[in-house]
């Protein structure tokens, strides 16, 4: 009657298969199989059915699609005899999965099969709702699992234990119907039951709460018994692993013990003897015995302080430590992460043992062991540390390096005692591993660096020596570059020696060599070459003797095919070139990178993704970089918005683009923050940048000048009366009304993803605001009239003004709005469509805004404005978001 | 808890697998096909872990097959590898003398052995004797 036992046709098949010597002769082999099983399953042939199921299964081994079968598993279920049942139960297992509709078509076959008088089918039906079962089933079937629990046949019972852990994590709130069955079946001698009762016991807990406290009432003693009885038990071969008695059913005992023992004092000090005793007595000549003491400490660890004990189980780790088992050595290294928290002295006298394994052959034990190192920085042994990890980044596997590069930044930035050492150090690993350096780290660095104002001469030096020898790590040559770029009248003429350095001879032409062969290395990227570029321009200024040089070599990339590379050499070539006088303030060093608001903007802005918060000396790493931000790079960036308004690198990118002046002049009070340099020149700069740049570049140019003007008009009109507080309170985290602006232009539309504004406590009825500049562009301003009318809180009225300070009067003038979602607008006709010039006369338009999320989400617009100049169609876009934030 | 069970050969071909967990079809193959290419290059000084996605494999070589259980990360490590060597016991006992091919003919044997060794991803008997003694009794029931 076994359909496998004699000249059938499985083994054919396999036979076939395996005799196959390509895969196509194998494809063809299954197809054919294939087409005549589906021949069977359509002829609804009863004879054959298990048989082909059973080729379909090894079919479905193999990886071909075997979809057709499932419905045939099901037929196999409802068949009366075993054998069918069983492979109908196999196939059910493997080709389904709890995912699956037609596995509810089962239900009904199980619920038959789990009351069948054949206990064998019980364990059949058993097996497989263990395996596949879905929450739905798990409901239907939970009561005939439960009765099974006190099956007369043990084996029975413990597929029962089995399975109801499946019901209960499928289906939580049924846990409590399964306490009582398993705490008769915790009683239990056999010992397959006894295991898989303390498993579903372990499981109950985890679910449960209550059941928690019901076993730490009712079952501690008796657990604790049945370990003494184990680790007692003489010699019983059928649980005997290597001369240990009964491994498995030990691990389980311990495990749960340190459920029962975690936070509770009195079930913690009743297990303590019996953990000593397996502490002490347990043979760790072979793995089984490892195992049961691996967690037993793991217990001792987890249970409620007992000193002694502890003191046991950091000397078990001590010695799995230095165990020649490379196993051994991975799971103390795995617990010792554990330990550190109990006593972190006693794992620091591992230290050097635990510094050995990060350089262990095997990958799994370094992982580890890097991360316990990690662990075991503190202030006062990050130098030593520090030093080794360094030392073995040189010599380490490539595919370990991201990992460990990353582990040393994050030390060094969390621990560094001194700047200097933090600079030190930060260049070994870009030389070292440069090219898997995160952004975010070098950027840091470069923070950090403008922050050290004694160092800049030291680290220039220091850059310029390393790019020599590791001019292939890009992050090397970025830092370098910048450097160079911001010292190198420092470079060239040796200012600032420190007492440690040696004397280095740098001509200006070797300073410019370095930048001239990182813009033309063709692995460097867009970000290195622009950085190249602004570099260039910056030396420009710092070597006046080498400007015909420098001049030369900006213009070879004027014919860049990356429009950025393109569109500022042929700026900065004008500049150069055109701007001899104003060029030396352009280019003036940065302005120090305040830390503080880097900080503060990673922690309020949303973009902020790594966990490292403010870092004791000060070091912070930021997410995106100043320099980027500068150079206007990022160009698929959702970061790329000006910095923050206080932070000196906005200033200077406002400067570049001569945005600046115009604003001082519009707003005296803050003007003498924005513009560092407050030439009236700068505006021409803008416009002579404006109208040299090649046809292409406008677009870009003109849409972030204006973004630049809108969030800087935003900043100095807004409601606020001091302008300033909103300035220097931005690393605050919960952002002020100047803030949001900021926020809202990275975010879009998108609700403010830091704080809710908290709802407005006072009565807001017919409140009338401050007007606002919503918008400011050149010579056409927009000003906002906001109003509310008493009783409707949601609604806002605004008057719009439009006026325009050129002497040209615009035509056919339209404005435009748009709103989230939340947002609802109503725009009525404007007063005209001609904006006479000079300010000499405005248009005013009315809207109605209605908040839907009133005091949850703040009002924000976009705008479009179009109009003809000069008989020429002109368009300006914008978004205002600086409306006050109780509207 | 154990995630899967695999067996696999040093080509990588798969003969045995078994999920406690859902996977779609294809996620299955590339599991399969990432833990081979884990396992078959490690040293045999090794250790028997590989940390895997959110989880570890831990693995045994006997002869040309690779047995690997992917259990969650704080489960003890060393008692699936103990368990594997269980494993690999009573299907020697059962097959007396097991070879690869032992495993390819009767795979749906295989199958029942697993499923009176481990359910619902944990360990449901761990008496090789036991075990063998069941086997004996479903047999008769074919």
């Amino acid at each position: 009657m076994n359909p496998f036992s004699s000249g059938t046709r499985l083994r054919d098949m396999i036979r076939a298969i395996r005799a196959c010597k390509t895969a196509a002769e194998e494809r063809a082999v299954v197809r054919k199989e294939c087409a005549s099983i589906r021949a069977a399953v359509s002829d609804n042939d009863n004879d054959y059915r298990h048989r082909n199921l059973a080729k379909l299964m090894f079919i479905h081994m193999l990886g071909y699609p075997t979809h057709f079968g499932q419905m045939e598993c099901l037929k196999l279920i409802a068949a009366p005899g075993f054998p069918e049942k069983r492979i109908g139960y196999l196939g059910l297992m493997l080709l389904l999965d709890e995912r699956q509709e037609v596995l509810m078509l089962v239900t009904n076959s199980l619920k038959q099969d789990l009351n069948h008088t054949n206990q064998y089918i019980v364990g059949l039906a058993l097996c497989a709702l263990g395996n596949i079962s879905s929450a739905e089933m798990a409901r239907d079937l939970a009561p005939e699992v439960e009765r099974l629990l006190q099956f007369r046949d043990p084996n029975v019972r413990k597929k029962a234990a089995l399975c109801s852990i499946r019901i209960i994590k499928k289906v939580p709130d049924l846990a409590e119907n399964f306490v009582n069955p398993v705490t008769s079946l915790l009683k239990e001698k056999h010992h397959g039951v006894l295991l898989t009762a303390i498993q579903l016991c372990a499981d109950l807990c985890i679910v449960s709460e209550e059941a928690l406290e019901y076993f730490r009432k009712k079952c501690t003693e008796g657990i604790v018994k049945v370990l003494k009885d184990a680790v007692n038990s003489p010699y019983a071969p059928e649980y005997d692993i290597s001369g240990i008695s009964d491994p498995f059913l030990q691990i389980r005992l311990l495990r749960i013990l340190r459920i029962l023992g975690h936070g509770d004092a009195d079930a913690s000090d009743f297990m303590n003897d019996v953990l000593a005793q397996v502490a002490t007595k347990t043979e760790s000549n072979k793995n089984a015995g490892n195992a049961i003491l691996y967690e037993c400490v793991e217990t001792i660890m987890s249970i409620e302080d007992s000193g002694g004990l502890r003191v046991l189980a950091i000397n078990i780790l001590g010695r799995f430590l230095s165990n020649r088992d490379n196993n051994i050595r991975y799971v103390a290294l795995n617990m010792l992460m554990k330990a550190i928290s109990i006593d972190g002295q006693a794992v620091q006298r591992h230290r050097a043992t635990i510094l050995e394994c990060v350089k262990d052959s095997d990958a799994s034990i370094r992982k580890r062991a890097l991360e316990l190192v990690y662990l075991l920085v503190n202030e006062s042994n990050v130098k030593p540390l520090t030093k080794e990890l360094i030392d073995y980044l040189v010599v380490s596997d490539q595919d370990f390096k991201g990992d460990l590069t990353a582990k040393i930044c994050s030390i060094v930035e969390k621990l560094s005692p001194e700047k200097i050492w933090y600079i030190d150090q930060m260049l070994k690993v870009l030389c070292e591993a440069g090219n898997y350096v995160k952004d975010e780290v070098w950027h840091a660095l470069i923070v950090v660096i403008t922050n050290s104002s004694n160092l800049h001469g030291y680290t220039v030096r220091s850059l310029y020596r390393a790019i020599q020898t590791s001019g292939d790590q890009e992050a090397v040559v970025r830092v370098a570059v910048w450097c160079i770029g911001e010292y190198g009248d420092l470079l060239v003429n040796n200012i600032g020696m420190l007492d440690i350095e040696e004397p280095i001879t740098v001509t200006e032409s070797d300073a410019i060599d370095v930048i001239e062969v990182a813009i033309k290395q063709h692995t460097s990227d867009l970000t290195t070459r622009a950085m190249c570029l602004m570099a260039l321009l910056k030396l420009s200024s710092r070597f006046p003797s080498s400007s015909q040089r420098i001049k030369d070599i900006v213009n070879q990339s004027k014919g860049s095919l990356l429009l950025e590379l393109q569109q500022r050499s042929i700026e900065f070539d004008s500049i150069i070139g055109k701007h001899q006088n104003l060029r030396s303030a352009l280019v003036e060093r940065m302005p120090v990178l305040d830390e503080a608001s880097y900080s503060g903007r990673r922690g309020g802005s949303g973009v902020s993704t790594s966990g490292i918060n403010n870092i004791p000396n000060g070091v912070v790493k930021i997410v995106d970089a100043p320099l980027v931000d500068l150079l206007d790079l990022g160009v698929d960036e959702p970061t790329h918005a000006p910095p923050p308004n206080s932070s000196s690198g906005a200033n200077f990118l406002h400067d570049l683009l001569g945005v600046g002046a115009d604003i001082s002049s519009s707003s005296p009070q803050s003007g003498g923050r924005n513009t560092m340099h407050g030439h009236k020149s700068g505006t021409d700069v803008l416009l002579d940048l404006l109208s040299s740049g090649s046809p292409p570049a406008p677009a870009t140019q003109k849409s972030s000048s204006t973004s630049d003007l809108l969030s800087l008009t935003q900043l100095n009109n807004k409601p606020s009366p001091s302008p300033f507080s909103a300035l220097d309170t931005l690393s605050s985290p919960i952002p002020t009304p100047g803030a949001s602006p900021m926020m809202d232009l990275l975010d879009g539309f998108g609700p403010n993803p830091t704080t809710p504004p908290p709802p407005p406590k006072e009565e807001e009825n017919g409140r009338t605001y401050p007007p606002i500049v919503a918008f400011e562009s050149g010579a056409l301003s927009l000003m906002f009239n906001l109003s509310k009318q008493p009783g409707s809180p949601q609604i806002t009225l605004i008057e719009a003004k439009f006026t325009n300070k050129s002497s040209h009067v615009y035509t056919d003038f339209i404005f435009q709005a748009a709103v989230p979602k939340f947002l609802q607008l109503h725009l009525e006709p404007a007063s005209s469509n001609t904006l006479p010039g000079n300010g000499s006369g405005s248009i005013t338009q009315k809207l109605q805004v209605t908040n839907n999320q009133h005091g949850k989400k703040s009002v924000v617009m976009r705008i479009r404005i179009s109009y003809k100049l000069n008989n020429k169609d002109m368009l300006e876009e914008g978004q205002i978001s600086n409306f006050p934030r109780d509207l | 808890m154990i995630r899967f069970i695999l067996l696999q050969n040093r080509q990588g071909k798969t003969r045995l697998a078994k999920y406690y967990i859902p996977l779609e079809e294809s996620e299955k193959h590339k599991v399969e096909y990432e833990v081979h290419r884990l396992v078959v290059n490690r040293d045999p000084k090794f250790t028997n872990f590989v940390e895997f996605r959110t989880h570890k494999v831990i693995y045994r070589r006997y002869a040309g097959l690779f047995f690997s259980l992917c259990v969650d990360i704080t489960d003890n490590e060393l008692a699936y590898l103990e368990g594997i060597h269980l494993f690999v016991e009573i299907l020697d006992h059962f097959f007396s003398n097991v070879c690869e091919l032992d495993l390819v003919f009767n795979f749906h044997k295989v199958y029942l052995i697993l499923d009176e060794f481990i359910l619902a991803g944990e360990f449901q008997e761990t008496s090789k004797k036991a075990i063998i003694e069941r086997m004996g009794e479903l047999e008769k029931q074919e």
